[in-house]
C-alpha cells in the first residue's frame, strides 16, 4: 500500500514538473516578444526594455524557468501587471469562490448520476431507460453557456425567482450565496451528471452480468441488497477513475460558468487576464489549476486502491 | 457453455417483466437516432455550403430602424441589437461553427496520428518518456483554458481559434492511436509482414493504418463536435470569431445582454449549437456501434 | 411412496430473443429424495446447467420457464418472484457454481460474504453470523480461518475459492444443495478432494445433493441417481450401478465408451461422431437421430417414446412395436 502510493507520488512530481515546463513554454517561447505581448503593440520600447529586465526575459531560457519555479516553490507566482499585487494573494481569494461553485455542481451532478444511472441500468430497455439515455445525450452535449443563458432567462427575467448573477461570500450570507449558486451550479454541473450517469448506466449493466452478482441471487439476497451491496461498488469503480479525468474539463467548465453568471472565482480571473494580457495571472492560475487536477487525480488513485483490494497487493506481490 | 445464443446475460427474475421493450427495438431506436443525426448534419452542411442562397437577407447589413424585432414572417429569427436578420446570421454562422470543427480536429489529427503511430510501433523511450508523460501533463490542463490561453498568446481570430483548438485536442489522438497501434502490432499479420521484410514505414501506413481507421473516424466525429463547442465557447469569450462575422458563440454572448427585450438573440444560436452538437454526437455514436458488433 | 424434496415435472425452458423464441430445455422431469444425489450428466451445451439455474429462479436474460413444475417440498416454486425466491435460495436450497474465480465479489471479504448469508436468513448479530462464517470456514476446511476470514478472494486459490463458496452455501443448512460442474475449473488434485468435501458435508447435513457434471468418473463415485441428459431432453434416468452396467441408450452408451479405463491399453478412446444440433435445427423426431448408428425410419419422423427396461430410456430402439418387428436389442457393453 505505502509503496502503491510512493510509487504514485513519485510519478505525480513527474507530471507536475512536466506541467510546470508547458506553462512556461506556453506563456515565454511563444513566437513574439513576452515584453509586446504583456504590454501590447502601444508601449513604448523603453517601457519594453525596463519589463525585459525586471522580468528577467534576457537571460537564457533554462534560467529563466529555474528562476519561475524557484519562485514557485517558495509560494511567489510573479506579480499582476495591472496592479502588482502578488498573483498568490489574488488566487488565494478567488480560489474559495471557484472552490464553491466546483463542489456544489459536483454534489448536483453525483445526486442526479447516481441514481437515474442506478435506474436505468436495473430498468434497461424500459420507458424510463429512454428518457435516461436523452437526457445523457442532450447534457453531454448541451453548451453551458446556452444551458447559463436559459436558466437566467426562465428563473431571473420571466419567472423572477432568482438572481441573474452576482455572487456572496459563503462566511457572510451563506443562504444567499447558495442560492446565487443554484444556476451556476446546475450549469456546470449538468454535463458532469450526463456523463457519469452515461458511465455508470453502463458499467453496472456490465458488473449485472458478473458470476457474483449471480452468487448474490443465489445466496437468498434481495434486489436491493444485491444492487446496493454488491453490483454499485463494483460498477463505482471506473466511474470514479472517470470523474478524475473529467475533473479537467469540469474545471474549464467553470471559466464558461463564472463568465455568464459574474461568479468572480478563478475562471473569470483567467478570462480577465487574458482580455487585459496579464500574463503573471494566467501563469499563475492555470499552473494552479493543472496542479489541482494533478493532485485531484492522485487521490482518486489512492481512493481506488482503497476501495479495490486488488490493487492495494498489487505492485509488490502480483 | 450454452447454446452460443444463450450468452449468459444479467440475472433475470422469474417474475415476467412488465413494460420491457425488447432489444431489438432499442436497437432500431439507436439506428433511426442515428440516421437522425445523420441527416441533421446532412442538412446542416447544406446550410453552410449554400447560405448565400439560402439566407434571406445580408447576414451583417445593419438596419436601425430593424433592431431588435421579435421572431416574424419577415424575420423567422428575429433581429439582433444592430437589426441583422438573426436567420440569416446563424445560415452563415453554420458555416464558421462548421469550418472551425472540421479544420481544427483536421489539424489535430495531422498531428496527432502520425506521432501516435510513431509512438506506439516504435514504442521506447521516446514514446513512453516523452509523448506519454507530455500528452499526460497536457491532459491536466482544461482544454478550455489552454485553448483560451494559446488563442490570446496569438491574438483573437478565427484562425487562431481554430489553431489553438486543434493543438489542445492533439493528445485525444496521440493516446487513441497509440493504443490501437499497440494493440494491432501483436497481431500475427503484422509479424507477417515483418517477416517477409517490410519496412516499417510502409507497415505502418499500408498495414496497420487501414485496422485503426474506424476508431480514428469515430473519435474524429465525436471531436468535431466538441471543437464546435471550443470555439463558439473562445467566440461567447470574444477570443474567436471577431466582428462583423457571424459566429454563433459571439452571437449567443451579444444576446446576454438583451434576454429581457430580445431573448431570440441567445435562444436560436444556442439552440443550433446544441442541435449540430448532439447530432454529431449521435451520428459517432452510430458510426462506433456500427463497427463494433459487439456492442448491443 | 416416499415423499420426494424436489421434484420436476414437464420442464420447458426456452429463450426470448431477437429473432423471436428458441426453446432449450424440452420436457425434463426428475425428482430428489431427501439425502440423495442425483447427477444430470451430458455434453456442454445440453441443458443441464440451465435446468439447476430454472430451480433456483437464475436463468439468464431472455430465459424463461414456459411449461411444467418445479416442486420443492410440495411447493412449485418455478413462477415465485425474487423476493419469493430470495426466502428459499441460499436457506433452503443452496448453489456453487464452475468458476469459484469469478463467483465471489472481488470487493468484499470472503468473510463478509459467508455472514452476509446468515444475515440474510436468519435473525443474527452480525458477531453472531462473522462467528459463524468462522467455522464453517474451518467446517470446510480451511486452515486458520480467523485469518482467511478477512482476506479477499485474490488472495486465495481457486481450490480455497471453492470451498469458501460451499461454506458459503451451507452456513443455513439447506436441505438440498445443487453443484453446478463444481470441480471443472479447478486443478485435477483439487477436483477429488472438493468433491470429497461435497459427499462428506452431504451426509453430515442430511442433505440431498443435485450434481451437474459432464464427467462420468464423478457420477460413478457420487451419484445415487443419474440422468443422462441430450440436446435438452432427458434421454436415459437410472440408478447409478444400473446405469454402468446396462446402459440402454446409444447415447449413454457413447459416453461410458469414452471414459479412459486405467486397466486398459486402448490406442484411441471411442468417440461420439457429430456434434450436437442447434437448437434452431432439431430433428424432428429423436433428437440423437443425426449421430446415433443405430437410427431407424422412425427415429427421424417420431419423438421416442419412454421405455421402461428395469429403468427408464427415451428410445425407439426398446419400444414394443419395434422388438415385435424384429429389430435387435442393442446390449453391447
Amino acid at each position: 500500500m505505502l509503496y502503491y502510493i510512493a510509487r504514485r507520488l513519485v510519478l505525480m512530481i513527474g507530471i507536475l514538473f512536466l506541467v510546470s515546463v508547458l506553462v512556461f513554454v506556453l506563456i515565454n517561447v511563444i513566437p513574439g516578444d513576452p515584453a509586446t505581448l504583456m504590454l501590447g503593440q502601444e508601449a513604448t520600447a523603453g517601457a519594453r526594455a525596463a519589463l525585459r529586465q525586471s522580468l528577467g526575459l534576457n537571460d537564457p531560457l533554462y534560467i529563466q524557468y529555474l528562476h519561475w519555479v524557484g519562485g514557485v516553490l517558495h509560494g511567489n507566482l510573479g506579480y499582476s501587471l495591472a496592479d502588482h499585487t502578488p498573483v498568490m494573494s489574488i488566487l488565494l481569494n478567488k480560489i474559495p469562490v471557484t472552490l464553491e461553485l466546483t463542489i456544489l455542481s459536483f454534489l448536483i451532478a453525483v445526486a442526479i448520476a447516481i441514481p437515474v444511472g442506478i435506474i436505468s441500468a436495473i430498468r434497461k430497455g424500459t420507458a424510463w431507460d429512454y428518457v435516461t439515455t436523452v437526457f445523457a445525450l442532450s447534457g453531454v452535449s448541451i453548451p453551458a453557456f446556452w444551458l447559463g443563458i436559459l436558466l437566467i432567462y426562465l428563473f431571473s427575467v420571466t419567472l423572477g425567482w432568482l438572481p441573474p448573477s452576482g455572487y456572496v461570500s459563503l462566511t457572510d450570507n451563506p443562504v444567499k450565496s447558495i442560492v446565487l449558486m443554484i444556476m451556476p451550479s446546475i450549469s456546470l454541473g449538468i454535463r458532469l451528471s450526463a456523463q457519469l450517469t452515461r458511465m455508470l448506466r453502463s458499467s453496472l449493466l456490465e458488473v449485472m452480468e458478473a458470476d457474483y452478482i449471480r452468487t448474490g441471487y443465489a445466496k437468498g439476497l434481495m434486489e436491493k441488497a444485491v444492487v446496493f451491496k454488491h453490483a454499485l461498488r463494483n460498477a463505482m469503480l471506473p466511474v470514479l477513475t472517470v470523474s478524475g479525468l473529467e475533473l479537467s474539463a469540469f474545471l474549464g467548465g467553470a471559466v464558461i460558468t463564472e463568465t455568464i453568471f459574474a461568479v468572480p472565482g478563478l475562471g473569470q480571473l483567467i478570462v480577465n487576464a487574458i482580455l487585459t494580457r496579464d500574463f503573471p495571472i494566467v501563469q499563475g492560475a492555470i499552473l494552479f489549476i493543472a496542479f489541482a487536477v494533478v493532485f485531484v487525480n492522485f487521490l482518486v488513485d489512492i481512493a481506488y486502491s482503497l476501495l479495490d483490494p486488488r490493487i492495494s497487493l498489487g505492485g509488490a506481490s502480483k | 457453455m450454452e447454446q452460443p445464443q444463450l450468452k449468459a446475460g444479467p440475472i433475470t427474475f422469474s417474475k415476467p417483466s412488465k413494460k420491457v421493450v425488447s432489444r431489438r427495438s432499442s436497437k432500431i431506436l439507436k439506428h433511426k437516432l442515428a440516421l437522425m443525426g445523420g441527416i441533421f448534419v446532412a442538412v446542416l452542411i447544406l446550410l453552410a455550403v449554400f447560405a448565400p442562397l439560402i439566407a434571406p437577407y445580408s447576414p451583417i447589413r445593419q438596419s436601425y430602424a430593424e433592431a431588435l424585432k421579435p421572431p416574424s414572417s419577415a424575420h423567422w429569427f428575429g433581429t439582433d441589437t444592430l437589426g441583422r436578420d438573426l436567420f440569416s446570421r446563424i445560415i452563415f454562422g453554420a458555416q464558421v461553427s462548421l469550418k472551425a470543427g472540421l479544420i481544427s480536429v483536421g489539424l489535430a489529427l495531422l498531428i496527432g496520428v502520425p506521432l501516435g503511430m510513431i509512438s506506439g510501433y516504435f514504442r521506447g523511450l521516446w514514446d513512453d518518456l516523452i509523448i506519454m508523460r507530455v500528452t499526460d501533463a497536457m491532459l491536466a490542463f482544461p482544454s478550455l483554458i489552454l485553448a483560451l490561453t494559446l488563442a490570446a498568446v496569438l491574438g483573437p481570430s478565427l484562425n487562431h481559434a481554430m489553431i489553438a483548438i486543434g493543438l489542445v485536442f492533439t493528445p485525444n489522438f496521440i493516446r487513441l492511436v497509440r493504443g490501437e497501434v499497440l494493440a494491432q502490432r501483436e497481431r500475427e499479420y503484422v509479424t507477417a509482414a515483418k517477416a517477409s521484410g517490410l519496412k516499417n514505414v510502409h507497415i505502418m501506413i499500408r498495414h496497420i493504418f487501414p485496422n485503426i481507421l474506424g476508431p480514428i473516424i469515430v473519435q474524429a466525429t465525436l471531436n468535431v463536435a466538441a471543437a464546435i463547442i471550443a470555439e463558439a465557447s473562445l467566440s461567447y469569450l470574444g477570443l474567436g470569431t471577431q466582428l462583423p462575422t457571424p459566429s454563433w458563440g459571439a452571437m449567443l454572448a451579444e444576446g446576454q445582454g438583451y434576454l429581457q427585450q430580445a431573448p431570440w438573440i441567445s435562444i436560436f444560436p444556442g439552440l443550433f449549437i446544441f442541435v449540430a452538437v448532439i447530432s454529431i454526437n449521435v451520428f459517432g455514436d452510430g458510426i462506433r456501434d456500427w463497427l463494433d458488433p459487439k456492442i448491443k | 411412496m416416499v415423499k420426494d424434496l424436489l421434484s420436476v415435472r414437464h420442464l420447458n425452458v426456452g429463450f426470448d430473443h431477437q429473432f423471436g423464441h428458441t426453446a432449450v430445455i424440452d420436457d425434463v422431469s426428475f425428482s430428489i429424495e431427501k439425502g440423495e444425489t442425483l447427477c444430470i450428466v451430458g455434453e456442454s451445451g445440453c441443458g443441464k446447467s440451465l435446468t439447476s439455474l430454472s430451480i433456483m429462479g437464475l436463468l439468464p436474460k431472455g430465459g424463461r420457464i414456459t411449461d411444467g413444475k418445479i416442486l420443492f417440498q410440495d411447493h412449485d416454486i418455478s413462477h415465485k418472484t425474487t423476493k419469493e425466491l430470495s426466502k428459499i435460495r441460499g436457506k433452503e436450497i443452496s448453489m456453487i457454481f464452475q468458476e469459484p474465480m469469478t463467483a465471489l465479489n472481488p470487493l468484499h471479504t470472503v468473510g463478509h460474504q459467508i455472514a452476509e448469508v446468515l444475515l440474510a436468513h436468519e435473525k443474527v448479530s452480525r458477531n453472531e453470523a462473522n462467528q459463524k462464517a468462522v467455522e464453517m470456514l474451518k467446517l470446510v476446511g480451511i486452515p486458520s480461518p480467523e485469518k482467511r476470514f478477512k482476506q479477499y478472494p485474490h488472495e486465495l486459490s481457486g481450490g480455497m475459492r471453492q470451498r469458501v463458496m460451499i461454506a458459503m452455501a451451507l452456513i443455513c443448512k439447506p436441505d438440498l444443495l445443487i453443484a453446478d460442474e463444481p470441480t471443472t475449473a479447478l486443478d485435477v488434485t483439487i477436483q477429488a478432494q472438493i468433491l470429497e468435501l461435497i459427499q462428506e458435508l452431504k451426509n453430515k447435513f442430511g442433505m440431498s445433493l443435485l450434481l451437474i457434471t459432464h464427467d462420468l468418473g464423478v457420477v460413478s463415485e457420487t451419484a445415487d441417481k443419474v440422468i443422462v441428459m441430450y440436446a435438452g431432453q432427458v434421454v436415459e434416468s437410472s440408478e447409478t450401478k444400473e446405469l454402468f452396467t446396462h446402459p440402454k441408450h446409444p447415447y449413454t452408451q457413447g459416453l461410458i465408451k469414452s471414459i479412459p479405463k486405467m486397466d486398459e491399453d486402448e490406442e484411441e478412446l471411442a468417440t461420439i461422431k457429430g456434434t450436437v444440433p442447434s437448437p434452431d435445427e432439431m430433428p424432428e423426431g429423436c433428437r440423437f437421430v443425426t449421430r446415433c448408428p443405430f437410427a431407424k425410419d422412425i427415429c427421424h419422423q417420431k419423438k421416442p417414446p419412454i421405455v421402461n427396461v428395469g429403468h427408464e430410456v427415451h428410445c425407439w430402439l426398446y419400444s414394443d412395436d419395434n422388438v415385435k418387428g424384429g429389430i435387435p436389442l442393442v446390449d453391447n457393453v
